[in-house]
């Protein structure tokens, strides 16, 4: 019996059994995933509309906006070193706004993604902050869920903001000399988005047309513009 | 599975050998997530969650796992388990799933699941050690409540911030007013090392003032699980 029990034996079946178990939980983990995919792809999708419908009013649009997006490439403009998504609401088949990714490289601690709305006529309909880093209870006040201004968070002054308002070169923190408020000794963060969004409204008014005109779907090479 | 064994599980996890203030298993995500009292119960269910079905699972699979191997393949459940608490997590409670991120997947390596399945569920029934998985997971989950209230009242001044993700319609409670300007310190992680500091030492001072007191009237032997 003893003899039986070699290593070549051993190994194999230890190796088998590790094999059994493997297949065992590989294959509960694949059912668990079936069954749970449609739930988190509806949840994706609520959460991306839930953002959308903050920085643009639902009601200002009437096309199945996350189906009518433009790929792009590498955007410096934006932010986007991976690239992004851009999305075109339309009014009975017209230009409403473009809804856009951006990312500010400079906040306080590391780069601050944003969802900005910019109209057809030009002006910012919302920003909103979707990643960052800020340090909590200091420059965490660009996300409007943690301003203690309920009222009127910070990061709502730009909404309705557009270069027939104000000057490209006053797009900027007072502090810099712009008409952008900042909250006092937070200023790095208020600058990182302020100037990041300035940044994307200009992106998008320069080829307003041309982004509307796109054909759906399509990926945008916007690195050698 | 009798009362007896029921109490002596009950008491190891929420007292006597609770991870968070006696083993001092799986700090980090204790440190990480305990920025408020919402995200900190939350992960500390997740985990309560874990190690029950980790610990049934090893339980009644104790007898085909052969002893040479069974750190990989503990490894290898904990890991499919968790995986599966995190893809529930994501389609059922999407909110909270972005808030605790990638703590979820974290808590495979949270060294106190392990802990547990080698020292317990390897050599236990299911059922007790199904009991011993929750009961570690809940002396967790009060340790984190009060750390993460703690840290959350001083910081910010509020209580159960982000309730709203759980239970849709209900909103935090502003304690020290509007006005209050936050302890900053408290938030930030070297707060969670001054809490946890502060909590280790009361549960040591009980602990003591209680054995004080057992040496001053010595009780019988069985009753002592009843002190404290």
């Amino acid at each position: 019996m003893i003899a039986r029990y070699t290593a070549a034996r051993t190994s194999l079946r230890t190796a088998l059994i590790m094999l059994v178990f493997t297949l065992l939980f590989t294959a509960a983990m694949a059912f668990t995933y079936g069954l749970t995919r449609p739930a988190i792809e509806a949840s994706e999708l609520a959460e991306k509309m839930r953002l959308i419908n903050e920085v643009l009013p639902p009601g200002s649009y009437d096309n199945a906006l996350l189906e009518d997006v433009l790929r792009l490439g590498p955007t410096p403009e934006l932010g986007l070193a991976q690239g992004g998504a851009l999305y075109r609401a339309r009014k009975a088949g017209e230009p409403a706004a473009l809804v856009l990714e951006a990312e500010a490289p400079d906040g306080y601690a590391g780069r601050i993604k944003l969802v900005l709305a910019v109209t057809a006529d030009g002006r910012v309909s919302g920003v909103r902050v979707t990643s960052h880093k800020e340090t909590p209870g200091l420059g965490d006040y660009i996300d409007p869920k943690k301003d203690r201004n309920k009222e009127r968070p910070w990061i709502t002054q730009f909404t309705g903001a557009g270069h027939d308002r104000v000057d490209a070169a006053a797009w900027k923190v007072r502090r810099d000399g712009g008409v952008f408020d900042a909250p006092t000794g937070a200023t790095i963060s208020a600058r990182a988005v302020t100037n990041a969004t300035g940044r994307a409204l200009g992106w998008a008014l320069a080829r307003r047309d041309a982004l509307f005109a796109a054909a759906p779907g399509s990926t945008l090479d916007t690195g050698k513009e | 599975m009798d009362m007896q064994k029921f109490r002596e599980n009950a008491w190891n996890g929420l007292w006597k050998q609770n991870t968070g203030l006696a083993q001092l298993l799986g700090l980090c995500p204790i440190l990480a997530i305990s920025t408020s009292m919402v995200n900190a119960v939350s992960l500390g269910l997740a985990t309560v969650l874990v190690m029950a079905m980790v610990n049934l699972a090893v339980a009644s699979l104790r007898n085909f796992i052969p002893y040479e191997i069974r750190i990989p393949i503990f490894v290898l459940i904990i890991a499919a388990l968790v995986t599966m608490v995190d893809l529930a997590f994501n389609a059922w409670l999407h909110g909270l799933y972005l808030v605790l991120g990638i703590f979820i997947p974290l808590i495979t390596t949270n060294c106190i699941v392990l802990a547990r399945v080698e020292a317990y569920a390897a050599k236990n029934d299911a059922l007790s050690s199904t009991v011993d998985g929750l009961m570690m997971g809940l002396g967790l989950v009060w340790v984190l409540a009060l750390l993460g209230g703690i840290r959350e009242l001083a910081g910010s001044g509020t209580l159960f911030s982000g309730i709203d993700m759980i239970v849709p319609g209900l909103s935090a409670i502003q304690l020290f007013g509007d006005d209050y300007p936050g302890f900053l310190i408290a938030i930030l992680p070297p707060g969670a090392f001054f809490a946890l500091g502060v909590l280790i030492a009361a549960f040591n001072w009980i602990n003591q003032r209680a054995a004080a007191r057992h040496r001053a009237h010595p009780q019988p032997a069985a009753e002592a699980p009843a002190a404290g």
